[in-house]
């Protein structure tokens, strides 16, 4: 097949491009699809420097 | 060199000097600095993922290889596409990028000490990324220099000196933005570079199965010490459990497959993004694009061998005097069109350039940010960026100062020990950091003690592996020799004649450090785990999102 005798070659050539298309039909699929469920920024900002006065202060 | 080729390189650069000069004015804070304000661009991302992850070694220097095992390195580019982009991108992006904006973590190791709280971690994961990536830099640099002196017909030293300034100004001014940007560019031109060269090569040979058929039908031409290691022909993978299987499937598949997960300077950019959205975006231009860069470089260096067959009666290693590095290049310059030539230098520059701006880029924020602000307590206000941009500046001096004395001083053995740099780097990060880093993302479990045991373990037992086992960067590196008498450990001299220590089908001068130290990190990271104090559920709870 495609001129390559060695079957675990042919499928190392053909996964090649079979992967290649899965990312794009993933990125078609997926690409409105958001992952958010992340609290708001303020609230992440007033941990983040409440954490870092608590370990200045430690 | 023609007029033609120095208008290209200068307009080249000066594109570089305004995506530079924008990322420059663009910065305001040590997010931006960083992160690139985690609001880049998929596209800007997915390049930059990318190109950073293609050297100029990964097209010239694995092409090479292809021209010496054939197309069974496919399997490579099959696990950097699937790996190294689905899954990375899939599974340990998301949960990467919203971690890290959870903890307010800039960094890879500020990721990791962050989430096990602990400033150790932090500094310790710097000082592993900053002790070796300048040899992996350096081995990126050197290649590119050559490459570019040989073409532009300008001393070593001279190019060395021009190429370094010119990324340590954008890499210095422009932080991740200016590297970003330049690295989308020369993702752009190294795409176009690619596949122009797949569809040459293919229309020079009559077609895609056609040019596969002459490859195969050359398979009684492999030289005989090739043959003897287990090599079957170029289309054909290696006997199993020969020496050359070992090699492939060991270090180059998974050494380089596996290796890319935890590799800081990739990682680091899945917390760039603003959402999950540009991440899934993301996917299909980064598999795309990997396709195209590794796959056709094995391709294109595999079917080197007809070429040169009709054109000099010899197969490609035998063509280029046993120098695999030099079997892309002369393909390119005697199969290929002039005004190719000039389109795959820029190709081969930018790989590089975008290789080494990342890696300085990581360089500096791990002395700067991880190990002086940080882990040493040196945090003193103001924007955070003075000592990143420091420490750029440090990791540069130290990468260009090893590829000019490497060489210099050390001659060949300088020049293997620098030729290794990207294999070690690659498979240290993977045994020091991939258990701790797959265990912050999903485990609560994990332990602190747990997590600095397996980073200590892994890169410990990697480390033994390639000073003293596996016989590739043993050999270069000289301290087994020195201190056994042997080039390996796993290698003994009887009657004159190296013997190859083997347990079964494993020889294990062959087994990459991955291989070894991988699993040994993992076993104690666990089972520390098991033994030691839990971390406490309300920080899992916000690390987790699960509060």
């Amino acid at each position: 097949m495609l001129g390559i005798e060695d079957p675990w070659v042919v499928l190392a050539y053909v996964l090649c491009i079979i992967s290649a298309l899965l990312c794009l039909v993933w990125g078609a699929i997926k690409w409105n699809v958001d992952d958010t469920v992340d609290e708001p920024e303020d609230e992440i900002r007033h941990w983040a420097e409440e954490e870092d006065r608590v370990e200045e202060e430690l | 060199m023609s007029i033609w080729m120095i208008i290209i390189v200068v307009a080249y650069l000066c594109v570089i000097a305004y995506l530079g000069f924008r990322g420059f004015k663009s910065t305001k804070s040590a997010t931006d600095y960083m992160l690139g304000g985690r609001k880049v661009h998929p596209y800007v991302m997915a390049m930059s993922y990318g190109a950073t992850f293609i050297s100029t070694s990964a097209i010239v220097g694995f092409g090479g290889a292809a021209g010496v095992f054939g197309m069974g390195l496919l399997w490579l580019t099959f696990m950097n596409i699937f790996i190294g982009i689905f899954i990375a991108f899939w599974v340990f992006g998301g949960r990467t990028r919203r971690m890290g904006l959870r903890l307010d973590a800039h960094t890879f190791p500020e990721l990791l000490g962050r989430r096990f709280q602990s400033r150790f971690i932090q500094g310790a994961a710097a000082v592993i990324i900053f002790m070796f990536i300048p040899l992996y830099a350096s081995a990126v640099l050197t290649g590119a220099v050559k490459y570019i002196s040989s073409q532009l017909s300008i001393d070593y030293n001279v190019a060395l000196l021009l190429f370094s300034v010119i990324i340590a100004i954008y890499v210095i001014a422009g932080g991740i933005k200016g590297v970003m940007y330049t690295d989308a560019l020369q993702g752009t031109i190294m795409l176009f570079g690619m596949l122009a060269l797949l569809i040459l090569t293919y229309i020079k040979m009559g077609g895609v199965s056609a040019a596969h058929q002459s490859l195969t039908d050359m398979a009684s031409m492999v030289p005989a010490k090739l043959q003897a290691g287990g090599h079957q022909g170029w289309t054909s993978m290696p006997k199993f459990g020969s020496p050359l299987s070992w090699t492939l499937v060991s270090t180059i598949i998974m050494g380089v497959g596996i290796g890319v997960l935890a590799q800081p300077q990739l990682a680091v950019r899945y917390m760039t993004v603003k959402s999950g959205k540009e991440l899934n975006r993301a996917i299909p231009i980064g598999g795309i694009f990997i396709m195209m860069m590794t796959g056709v470089a094995f391709i294109v260096g595999s079917l080197s061998n007809v070429h040169f067959q009709q054109t000099l009666g010899k197969v490609s290693i035998v063509a280029a005097k046993g120098d695999v590095e030099a079997i892309i290049p002369m393909y390119l310059q005697s199969a290929m069109p002039e005004w190719f030539s000039i389109l795959f230098m820029l190709t081969l520059i930018s790989a590089a350039m975008s290789t080494l701006s990342s890696q300085f880029h990581v360089m500096g924020t791990s002395l700067g940010r991880d190990l002086v602000e940080e882990s040493m307590h040196k945090k003193k206000g103001g924007s955070g960026m003075l000592a990143t941009r420091l420490g750029v500046l440090g990791g540069i001096l130290i990468s260009v100062y090893l590829s000019y004395i490497m060489e210099l001083k050390f001659g060949k053995t300088g020049t293997a020990i620098v030729a290794r740099g990207t294999a070690i780097f690659f498979g240290l990060c993977a045994c020091a950091f991939l258990p701790m880093y797959v265990g912050a993302l999903w485990n609560r479990g994990i332990t602190k003690v747990g997590a600095i045991a397996g980073m200590l373990s892994g890169a410990l037992s990697s480390m033994f592996w390639i000073f003293f086992v596996e016989q590739k960067a043993s050999t270069a590196l000289l301290l087994c020799n020195k201190l056994f008498g042997t080039r390996s450990l796993g290698i003994s001299m009887v009657d004159g004649k190296e013997v190859f220590a083997a347990s079964g089908p494993i020889v294990w001068a062959y087994v990459d450090p991955l291989i070894v130290g991988l699993p040994i990190a993992i076993i104690v990271t666990v089972s520390v785990s098991l033994f030691t104090k839990k971390m406490a559920n309300e920080h899992l709870d916000i690390c987790m999102g699960t509060k």
